[in-house]
């Protein structure tokens, strides 16, 4: 299993993600943004940061690099691409996934643990069960998806809202409990098909229980899984 | 040089969060007749002469605005 | 073509204008045997300001030790460096951005951080954490709110885009900063012993290399203008100098520079700060006994018809200068554009040991390289005992009418957990990434930050880590400033020890009033000999540092702020202790011993409004054996957890200790003091530890070793804070007193007034 982590001018997740990676046991390699083959990954991270500066919008010109045309091919193909945080903003501006990510709702940058609640969704790169609460930190000034009503009717019925904030109990908060205003407390989505997917929240920083725990661990032990199963 | 002005600002019914925040405070400050602030950004463009407003228009769609949640005005401001 | 000089008559007054003094003008003509051109004037007058000259302080900084076994890089570099073992080298400094981030606080405190931070990368070493110190009024004018939210902004706007972690750091509120907050910032940068590079330009003929940033008028004189004189009401017409940050080409030119020191491909790295590329280079000449000529014409630029001196003195940021030979141009210029970053020849090596700057063809400077760096004069400012000092020290806090019944007290103590100065500052780290790398083993909000040694890059861990905290309580400074600078430094080592981190190194940024004041200078002088007096007792070297004079607004200084960044060092980071009370019936143990000690405490201030008194009294001897025995304690297991006693005292810090457990205490007052005394005295050498109870033994015999008194006070458990018969709180009231103060305050805007926005 080896995942490839893509590194834009301003990314700075990259290594904590090939870190993480490494420390769950799976082999993973850089793919400078300027690269276009992706022969030889299983998987493909686009990483939290700063793409080119959050310039214009966040994501807006990382989705133009080079690499991006080759990863909507690999995403045709059904393989698995997972945006965390920045990635998440690229995947949307580069309409790889619906909606967009604006700024929060409190003006304010959030870098704290939240818990998250996996959803019964299409998405193929988690699986824990409907209902599990996760606690896993997120780090951003710009999470609070948004989309058009019939495009969130559209999603609810394609199973594509994969992750909300909630209580720590499991339960949502009333009038929405989202830190950063996300419309129905969305924390992450999939393409209909289940195979993109993006995610405010950064796993690989819950990967290790001395640094911050290690809920996030089953979103690349699934990913790893579900290769192996397809290989065998 | 031809000068293009484009204002990109967040379309209806998406929230605004520096806007609301601008719109609360002036209403603090007394201005009671401060009914929305709406805040947006706008690009100074210059090219070449003889660019067609199509392909300005282009460059927003493409790049310069987000037509999932921005709407753009483009102002032809003659020679730069 | 021949220099052209200014005119003898003019040069003087021009000297004068820029910040210079007369006889500092003869002694530049008499350097150049000539009267100099305008470019060499500008050169020198910023060369020689207080901010790249010291020339006030240097003579009392003498005073600090700055050896040691484990120090590779002392001061004079652009950080220190110190050996964490294991191959392991750490590069630190802290430096101020006071007065720029009083004109605009977002971009001062940005450009603050990215400053501190091209330091670090300077030195070979990956930036890995930063810290701030920050100063302001209280919060109760829309103004301070301005400066307090912009400077939080902006050290995050800054840090997080890097994907630097900003770790800790620490925050007062006190009316002496109204006019004048203090922007101090600490990075961290961690690398292999033998990357260790210096910013020394060697072998003429070799290039030198402008990296990064167009070259604009901003910040013509920015930080060494600003930090150079004192503040009026015109400093809001200096707000065109204050640079803009543009940390995404930050970001380059970190990984840009790191590839190039990686690859063997440098001879020198410096970066630009203040003075430019003026500074940067006569440094690097000067320090490697070289000469430089550069050509102004190759600078890129980003406005029209700039002057030499202008691009030479130019503030822009995100510069870096390189030398390299010509062998292995093509290379690092690839490198360069590999990253997106523009990297321009602007000069070569010589071996004249002079400085030459041309326009083209045309010579407009001509110097000795080494006068401009290290030729400014060096002054024995006059120094006198403030007259306020007596009258202060004389008060006696036990002439006040004190709490005494069990409400009262209780309700002081929620009352000093409410204080700005003691609550939690969650509303600020939650703004900060402190995670990012994955190396922060303990959180913002702990005794001090503790990081994992090792390169994810790499694959590279170590079992060690490092543990660092920045202190200074500027109040017990202004009531004594020898024995405030020690607390500043004994807090700082206590706070390490609590974490496990055995103190190693400091640095420091030293805030001060106009040093031309000799009240003021009196308060300097003392704070250099108490810092270096503890220094030398703990054995702790100051490896870097920063003084940031002039720190005045209407002729009122600020307090005396000698804010100490000390790094620790933990063999083992596995072993790392937290504050929180971790378990039911864990007995509680107090390490040293509390005094009758209220002069200059934070509750003096909270209820009598009052700032008096004698700081409390610092015994150096003990105050080392109390954090050697609780490295031990933590590096042994025995304790579960550790917390020092700073502000607001016992009570106080057993209140956050529950808060951050999650779980209260029961606790006996020793009886023998006044209640209030027992409760807030905020006496120094005293931290707060739990043991299981079987550990208890050992603890004491560990402490009798160090002779530090050791005395089980309580045992945790339940959900409320009992103290004798003084105290008694609910969790839920201490929480709601202590977490969201500073959003309250913050957001206290929503009852601006028109008449109060004028005041910004």
């Amino acid at each position: 299993m080896r995942f490839g982590v893509v590194t834009f001018p301003g990314s700075n997740c990259e290594q904590d993600v090939v870190h993480a990676v490494n420390h769950l046991g799976f082999d993973a390699g850089h793919i400078w943004h300027g690269d276009t083959d992706l022969s030889g990954y299983d998987a493909i991270v686009l990483p939290g940061g700063f793409s080119y500066g959050d310039y214009i919008r966040c994501g807006a010109v990382a989705r133009f690099s080079p690499v991006m045309s080759e990863i909507v091919r690999y995403a045709e193909a059904g393989r698995p691409v997972i945006g965390i945080c920045n990635g998440f903003q690229i995947l949307t501006e580069a309409h790889m996934l619906p909606g967009a990510l604006l700024r929060n709702r409190g003006l304010k940058f959030i870098c704290k643990t939240v818990h998250l609640r996996a959803e019964e969704s299409a998405c193929r790169w988690l699986d824990v069960p409907a209902g599990t609460v996760l606690r896993v930190p997120i780090n951003h000034n710009e999470g609070n998806y948004i989309c058009d009503d019939e495009t969130l009717a559209r999603m609810r019925e394609n199973g594509q809202i994969v992750l909300r904030y909630c209580e720590p109990d499991g339960t949502l908060a009333e009038g929405g409990g989202a830190p950063n205003g996300a419309l129905d407390d969305i924390a992450g989505i999939c393409n209909e098909r289940g195979n993109v997917f993006g995610l405010m929240p950064h796993p690989e920083r819950a990967t290790d229980p001395m640094s911050g725990g290690t809920d996030g661990a089953h979103f690349f032990t699934a990913i790893a899984r579900r290769v192996a199963e397809v290989a065998s | 040089m031809a000068r293009f002005e484009i204002y990109v600002t967040y379309r209806k019914g998406i929230f605004d969060p520096p806007g609301a925040t601008a719109e609360r405070a002036l209403q603090n400050l007394g201005y009671a007749e401060v009914e929305q602030v709406k805040i947006g950004k706008y690009i100074q463009l210059e090219v070449a002469d003889g660019t067609p407003e199509a392909r300005v228009r282009e460059m927003c769609d493409r790049l310069l605005a987000n037509p999932v949640i921005e709407d753009y005005r483009i102002e032809t401001a003659g020679e730069a | 073509m021949t220099l052209e000089t200014l005119s003898p008559e003019l040069a003087p007054t021009l000297a004068v204008e820029l910040g210079l003094k007369l006889d500092e003008y003869e002694k530049i003509v008499d350097i150049l045997g000539r009267v100099p051109s305008l470019t060499e004037l500008y050169m020198y007058s910023l060369m020689w300001s207080e901010h790249c000259s010291y020339k006030h302080s240097r003579k009392a900084l003498r005073m600090f030790p700055t050896q040691g076994d484990h120090v590779l890089q002392g001061p004079g570099e652009n950080a220190g460096v110190i050996d964490v073992g294991d191959g392991w080298a750490v590069a630190f400094k802290m430096e101020s951005h006071n007065h720029p981030s009083a004109i605009e606080p977002y971009q001062g405190a940005a450009t603050g951080v990215g400053g501190i931070i091209r330091d670090i990368f300077t030195m070979g070493a990956r930036p890995v954490a930063s810290l701030d110190s920050l100063r302001f009024g209280t919060l109760d004018t829309p103004r301070q709110r301005y400066l307090f939210e912009g400077a939080v902004a902006g050290i995050g706007g800054y840090g997080n885009c890097l994907g630097v972690p900003t770790v800790g750091g620490e925050v007062y509120f006190e009316e002496a900063y109204e006019g004048n907050c203090l922007i101090n910032a600490m990075a961290l940068g961690l690398m292999r012993k033998e990357n260790l590079t210096r910013a020394v330009a060697a072998g003429p003929g070799n290039l030198v290399l402008l990296i990064g940033s167009t070259t604009g008028r901003d910040g013509i004189g920015g930080a060494s203008t600003l930090a150079s004189q004192e503040f009026d009401e015109k400093a809001e017409d200096k707000r065109p100098s204050v640079q803009v940050g543009d940390p995404f080409e930050e970001k380059l030119l970190i990984e840009a520079c790191l590839e190039l020191l990686d690859a063997k491909l440098l001879v020198a790295l410096g970066d630009l700060g203040a003075a430019g590329l003026t500074s940067s280079a006569s440094e690097m000449a000067s320090r490697g006994g070289v000469g430089l000529d550069i050509d102004v014409t190759k600078v890129p630029q980003r406005e029209d018809a700039m002057m030499p001196f202008e691009i030479m003195v130019s503030e822009s940021q995100e510069r870096m200068l390189a030398v390299v030979t010509p062998e292995n141009l093509a290379a690092s210029q690839a490198v360069c554009k590999k990253w997106g970053l523009l990297s321009t020849v602007i000069g070569t090596v010589t071996d004249t040991g002079r400085f030459v700057v041309r326009e083209g063809e045309t010579v407009v400077a001509d110097m000795p390289a080494a006068t401009l760096a290290h030729d400014a004069p060096v002054y024995d400012p006059a120094m006198e005992r403030p007259a306020y000092l007596a009258e202060v020290q004389a008060f006696d806090p036990m002439t006040l009418e004190h709490p005494h019944t069990r409400e009262a007290l209780s309700a002081t103590l929620l009352e000093l957990l409410a204080s700005p100065n003691i609550c939690s500052r969650h509303w600020i780290w939650e703004q900060y990434d402190h995670q990012v790398m994955l190396n922060t083993v303990v959180l913002p909000g702990g005794d001090a930050a503790v990081l994992r040694i090792g390169d994810t890059g790499r694959g590279e861990m170590s079992e060690r880590g490092i543990a660092v905290s920045a202190d200074c309580n500027g109040r017990y400074c202004y009531l004594d400033p020898y024995t405030g600078a020690q607390i500043a430094f004994v807090e700082a080592a206590r706070n390490v020890a609590c974490t496990g981190g055995r103190p190693a190194a400091i640095t420091d940024c030293l805030n001060f009033g106009n040093p031309e004041k000799p009240e003021v200078f009196w308060t300097f002088h003392q704070s250099v000999k108490g810092l270096a007096d503890a220094c030398t007792a703990f054995g702790v070297p100051v490896v870097s540092g920063n003084v940031s004079f002039y720190n005045e607004s209407f002729g009122q200084a600020i307090y005396p702020t000698p804010t100490v960044g000390l790094v620790g060092v933990l063999d083992y980071v596995d072993d790392h202790c937290t504050m929180e009370f971790k378990a039911e019936g864990d007995a509680i143990v107090l390490l040293g011993r509390t005094r009758n000690e209220l002069g200059g405490s934070e509750y003096l201030k909270v209820h009598h409004g009052m700032v008096a008194g004698r700081p409390p009294k610092v015994d150096l001897v003990d105050e080392r054996l109390l954090t050697e025995l609780v490295v031990t304690a933590i590096r042994t297991g025995i304790v579960r957890s550790a917390h020092d006693c700073a502000e607001g005292g016992l009570a106080v810090a057993l209140a956050e200790c529950c808060i951050a457990g999650g779980i209260g205490a029961t606790v006996d007052a020793e009886g023998t003091l006044p209640a209030v005394a027992e409760l807030f005295s905020e006496s120094q050498g005293r931290i707060v530890v739990t043991v299981a109870p079987e550990h208890l033994g050992a603890l004491k015999q560990l402490a009798a070793t160090h002779g530090t008194p050791c005395t089980r006070i309580g045992t945790v458990g339940g959900d409320r804070l009992r103290i004798g018969t003084a105290a008694d709180v609910s969790l839920t009231e201490m929480r709601d007193a202590y977490l969201p103060t500073l959003e309250r305050l913050v957001h206290s805007d929503e009852t601006l007034q028109s008449e109060e926005l004028t005041d910004r």
